[in-house]
């Protein structure tokens, strides 16, 4: 029997890997997903049937809570908070992980605690391999379970970022010495009587997640989030480890794999080492001007100009391109934009969306919002293609932007963003940007293509100014 | 010894499985990958449903925490796969 639940967990895994590899297009994406609920619900009738598992009465409770949080939270969330949602769904996935490590380290102390041979006999072996797993666990888990809700509060706005990040930098390292040392006792000794130093790390794994997302500034969040999605994946294959179960190896190797390449696809699109994003502060704190040096940087020199001029530019427009960034999703702009777009393609103008691989506060944040509008897929261009095209642009719409828009990314050396790949929007005919007032970015810089010669400001919410703008179109 | 190495080469060889297949997921997809990993990672609830049935070795303190941690991961499984397949369908409809 225990042959069949072990085949049953790799074909589990074989499912989950069918499923993701149906994420490769936007056809195939849908099955993928049911490949992968199938594999998981393989997964779970196998768990079911084994032998440990003696009454259900608890197992269903759990399923039925845990199933209407999940639905009800899948049904309500709103497209724009689905960085809040993958942050969270990260975080329990870790603090899961976190609690099979400790009930199986109970069961450990129960069952060797009985000295009942045919028990022992059915828990892991307890030996070096086995503690070291329970740490790494206990350490993965907690610190992402933490890590996650400290990333939720910065997306939500709740928790800002802190001016000073020595104190943090400190307990890090305080935690991280702590926990090498414990860690060391717990495996020369015999773990099961180490109870109390469990908990007491555990204690200390909570807090180093914390201490290690605080932090980082909330522009960082898209490296953070993959980067804890990565760990979420890594927690279960350290409980695999521990309970000695390859299907939970696999999957959670699988899931650690995709936030990895998540994570550096991120750090690319900002030029930065992961090093420098998870230990360097936020970039407003490393290079940041004050309000006057701001105000200065644009006294004068930026034109502002009205929806019904803007409407009148894009009337002799052959060739539009939206830029969308994080003031989007906060304006709920995108609906607004669509509607745009389809006056400007039913007059016979070509519209392009481009997007750049860190605008919004999550990977592929845009593509989802502008998705959920409606806007086909064909249209969202990725920054390589989009910006040989800026060229032949007439209009290029900047839509909530900011640092990744900002020409001294590659203009001038001083500059703190030097060398981050931008979408080259000044090179189209003419710029409109749209924007609440000229406050800087998360950068903490101000942004040359504001003041450029071709290009055009208009203040507001996204939205309210994309809805005139419509209007104004249609009295053209 | 052998069965640490067997499992370790188990782990790293499907973390390159999995950059493999995720290497060929388009950014237009990359929201819903996350979602859609969030939910494979409550694959964790397999340890969970074993801590929660009662068997011998468990005590009450490891079933509570069984059972909170089958809540965890369900809501994983269900709110992954489901919000994911919301946003699939979204870019699925022309």
């Amino acid at each position: 029997m225990q042959v069949f639940i072990y085949l049953a967990y790799l074909i589990a895994a074989v499912f989950f890997i069918y499923g993701i590899k149906g994420m490769t297009t936007p056809k195939t994406a849908v099955r993928g997903n049911q490949l992968s609920a199938v594999g998981m619900l393989i997964a779970v009738v196998a768990a079911l049937l084994d032998h440990n598992v003696v009454h259900y009465y608890y197992i269903i409770m759990g399923v039925l809570i845990g199933a209407s949080i999940g639905t009800f939270l899948a049904k309500k969330i709103q497209m724009t908070s689905m960085p809040e949602m993958v942050a969270a769904l990260n975080g329990f996935g870790g603090g899961a992980s976190l609690m099979v490590a400790v009930a199986n380290y109970l069961e450990m102390q129960t069952a060797y605690g009985s000295g009942n041979a045919e028990l022992i006999a059915m828990m892991p072996a307890l030996d070096m391999k086995w503690s070291i797993a329970v740490i790494l666990s206990i350490l993965i888990g907690a610190v992402t379970l933490m890590g996650s809700f400290v990333a939720v509060g910065k997306l939500m706005g709740k928790l800002g970022d802190p001016s000073s990040i020595g104190m943090f930098k400190m307990i890090v390292k305080v935690c991280l010495a702590l926990l090498v040392a414990g860690s060391i006792y717990f495996v020369s000794t015999n773990p099961l009587e180490q109870a109390d130093l469990l908990i007491l790390m555990i204690v200390i794994c909570l807090l180093l997640g914390v201490a290690l997302v605080i932090p980082i500034g909330g522009a960082d969040m898209p490296v953070v989030i993959a980067l804890l999605n990565s760990y979420s994946g890594l927690a279960g294959s350290a409980t695999g480890f521990v309970l000695g179960n390859n299907g939970l190896i696999i999957t959670g190797s699988l899931v650690g794999a995709s936030g990895l390449i998540l994570t550096t696809i991120m750090c690319k699109a900002m030029n930065r080492s992961l090093t420098n994003v998870l230990f360097g502060g936020s970039m407003a704190a490393q290079a940041g001007i004050s309000k006057d040096e701001n105000d200065a940087f644009y006294e004068g020199k930026v034109k502002v100009t009205s929806a019904d001029e803007v409407a009148m530019l894009l009337d002799s427009a052959k060739k539009v391109v939206f830029v969308p960034g994080y003031g989007l999703a906060v304006a709920q702009a995108q609906h607004a934009t669509r509607e745009l777009a389809n006056i400007l393609q039913g007059r016979g103008s070509e519209v392009k969306y481009a997007i750049h691989p860190v605008a919004g506060r999550m990977p592929g944040h845009m593509n989802v919002l502008l998705a959920e509008a409606e806007v086909p897929y064909e249209q969202l261009i990725e920054m390589d293609t989009i910006n040989p095209e800026f060229a032949q642009t007439d209009v290029a719409i900047v839509l909530g932007a900011n640092d990744v828009t900002n020409p001294a990314a590659s203009s001038d050396p001083n500059s703190p963003i030097f060398g981050m790949p931008i979408l080259e929007v000044q090179n189209a005919k003419t710029v409109i940007v749209v924007k609440r007032g000229l406050s800087p970015g998360f950068a903490g810089i101000p942004n040359a293509l504001f003041i450029n010669d071709n290009s055009l400001m208009v203040h507001g919410d996204a939205k309210l100014v994309l809805q005139e703008i419509t209007s104004a179109m249609k009295d053209l | 010894m052998e069965m640490l190495m067997l499992t370790f080469t188990i782990f790293v060889l499907a973390i390159f499985v999995g950059v493999e297949v995720i290497n060929k997921v388009p950014p237009t997809l990359h929201t819903p990958l996350m979602s859609g990993t969030n939910a494979i990672s409550g694959i964790v609830v397999v340890g969970a449903i074993i801590s929660s049935g009662g068997g011998e070795q468990t005590s009450g303190l490891s079933t509570f925490l069984g059972v909170l941690a089958i809540v965890l991961a369900c809501i994983n499984i269900f709110g992954g796969f489901m919000v994911t397949d919301r946003m699939l369908h979204m870019f699925k409809k022309k």
